[in-house]
């Protein structure tokens, strides 16, 4: 049986709203952004929702205060602006203040790299992974299907701490078909390879699945990861995997080379001193205000198939 | 909560002396803004206004205090330690390596709820634990205290939409109008003219008071406190920057102004 694809903010929230009817502790605070399953959320449970208006700042002030006083908080609004609009009151009063109180914030951002297509560059996103990342205390999620998000809720639910979910805007394919990944790991080996492993997290993992059955039929068999934790990944177990591969490629929907997965991994091959030549896919450093369908416009920046196929061949040829 | 025959001018005295040795051992700690700010904190404190606990500092039984002007509240590290927040003695070690009382106090120290050293974050938070205390049919309070400088930082305004909005009746909004920032007077700046009057247009109930009548604030506190509005509160206290120094006090760059230690010594001697 096929599951039917849905939107990653439809299938967590249909978890936050299973959970609200049990657990009295749990709010739900939005900065004017909806969805159909946040209409059940504010019939359902008017005492624990409530809307800020369009207001970041005060989204996550708001949120740290119902944390402080025992509520577990989910906030909810749309990727640029409930990262970057408000990032020092995410700084001070949720990744500083969480290192002395214990508080449970969960910062829902919808529209992960160009998933609002149409809506230019105010509304896509490419700089959260490394800003988010750049907070100690944070924990970075990017699913890159509803099925992970929804998994992703139990980690929420049962974990202190901030942390920053990183959804796409778009209703994806299904990845997890029978079972969502193991989520402890923080990745999910999709399948070995001979010499290359694509690293992917998010969307890219669509693309890099794409690519890895075109390159497959050139004789190009690569190994596939989703990464989904980007902060607390299991380090130990990655390179494990990692060392049955003499090249390591990263994909993700922001920018390249400015402190994203591509930086995460040279760190860390480098710090465990492992011998792997590396290559990068990410958004070449500039914004754009062109159309296009999504495909259309990976291509421009640097991330679509082809590009990923033609950069992986030519890396292929350097191992 | 101590008794409430504390005779709070002598008291406010004591701190005012206590918060210029402090400072005249840790001179990075900021003297004018912290001056501005004792009566409103002696009035909280000694006055029967906050239920506080110094043996479980976030008792849940307490009134939650946020000091949103985080670096002009040096004078709550001698009521901290009078109150039995933490040893009296500790007062020696401000700045000091390996003490938690810094130059901007943080949350390490027993009596602090949240992150204060980065201005106008405070209201906004208080708002998010009065609405929760509201939700949890909480009767506590949630006072913050704030400077006037720091009403320029836009946050605030969306919190304090969002008190009114949601008839935050248990939210107390203390302004220290001493009406100067860093660099000059904040009339000079953005003037906050008539800002009772602003709030009162924003749906606070506002008061405004002589912010160094430490009694006539306890009064009108209390009675702010007791009464069920159905709106936010505000106390808008007139202060004098670096009050009873000469030459800080109300001086447009008091804020970085730092008294020489003879004049210091010499205040404190006078005014035993």
């Amino acid at each position: 049986m096929t599951v039917k694809p849905l939107a990653m903010r439809d299938a967590f929230l249909e978890r936050v709203w299973q959970a609200m009817a049990h657990d009295s502790k749990i709010f739900f605070v939005t900065a004017d952004f909806g969805s159909p399953v946040l209409d059940k959320i504010r019939a359902d449970f008017p005492a624990r929702f409530v809307n800020v208006g369009i207001a970041e700042q005060n989204l996550i002030n708001v949120s740290a205060g119902l944390a402080l006083e025992g509520y577990t908080v989910f906030a909810y609004a749309i990727a640029p602006f409930i990262t970057m609009r408000c990032y020092e009151q995410i700084r001070v009063s949720l990744a500083l203040l969480s290192e002395v109180r214990a508080m449970n914030v969960n910062l829902i951002g919808v529209g992960a790299g160009y998933s609002y297509v149409v809506s230019g560059p105010t509304h896509q996103c490419y700089e959260d992974i490394s800003l988010m990342r750049a907070l100690p205390n944070f924990q970075v999620l990017s699913p890159s299907d509803h099925v992970t998000a929804a998994a992703l809720f139990e980690t929420c639910h049962n974990n202190k701490g901030p942390k920053y979910l990183r959804f796409d805007a778009q209703v994806l394919p299904v990845i997890y078909e029978t079972a969502p990944p193991a989520l402890s790991k923080g990745f999910h080996v999709h399948k070995g390879g001979e010499a290359i492993c694509l690293v992917a997290t998010g969307y890219m993992l669509h693309t890099a699945l794409k690519a890895s059955i075109e390159l497959a039929s050139e004789g190009i068999h690569v190994g596939l990861i989703d990464l989904f934790d980007l902060a607390r990944f299991a380090a130990v177990e990655l390179q494990e995997v990692l060392e049955n591969y003499s090249g390591v490629v990263s994909l993700e929907e922001g920018f390249r080379g400015r402190g994203g997965v591509d930086s995460m991994l040279f760190e860390f091959i480098s710090r465990r001193n492992l011998s792997l030549k590396m290559l990068n896919i990410g958004v070449e450093g500039a914004y754009h205000f062109e159309l296009g369908s999504r495909t259309e416009l990976h291509e421009k920046v640097g991330i679509g198939p082809q590009v990923v196929i033609e950069s992986v061949r030519a890396f292929a040829k350097l191992l | 909560m101590k008794n409430e025959c504390v005779d709070l001018v002598a008291k406010a005295h004591w701190v005012w002396r206590e918060t210029l040795a402090v400072h005249r051992r840790a001179p990075e700690t900021r003297l004018a803004s912290s001056l501005s700010s004792i009566d409103i904190f002696v009035a909280l404190y000694y006055g029967g206004v906050l239920r506080f606990n110094p043996l479980d500092p976030r008792d849940e039984s307490r009134d939650r205090c946020i000091i949103s002007k985080g670096h002009g509240s040096i004078c709550m590290y001698p009521i901290l330690a009078d109150l039995g927040y933490f040893s009296i003695e500790e007062l020696q070690n401000v700045c000091k390596t390996g003490s938690f009382l810094g130059g901007i106090p943080d949350p390490v120290i027993p009596g602090y709820e949240t992150v204060n050293g980065s201005l106008g974050h405070g209201l906004g938070v208080a708002t998010g634990m009065a609405l929760g205390l509201k939700r949890k049919t909480s009767d506590r309070s949630v006072f913050v205290v704030a400077g006037d400088g720091e009403l320029h930082e836009g946050a605030n305004w969306e919190a304090i939409m969002f008190a009114a909005q949601h008839k935050l009746d248990n939210l107390h909004l203390i302004i220290d109008n001493n009406q100067i920032s860093m660099l000059d007077y904040t009339d000079e700046i953005i003037s906050h003219r008539d800002l009772s009057a602003r709030l009162g247009a924003f749906g606070w109930d506002c008061i405004e008071v002589d912010g160094h009548d430490v009694l006539g604030m306890q009064a009108t506190l209390r009675q702010q406190k007791a009464k069920a509005t159905g709106r936010p509160k505000a106390l808008i206290a007139r202060t004098l920057k670096g009050h009873g120094v000469p030459g800080l006090e109300n001086a447009p760059l008091s804020h970085i102004l730092n008294p020489k230690p003879e004049l210091i010594d010499s205040l404190l001697e006078k005014t035993q």
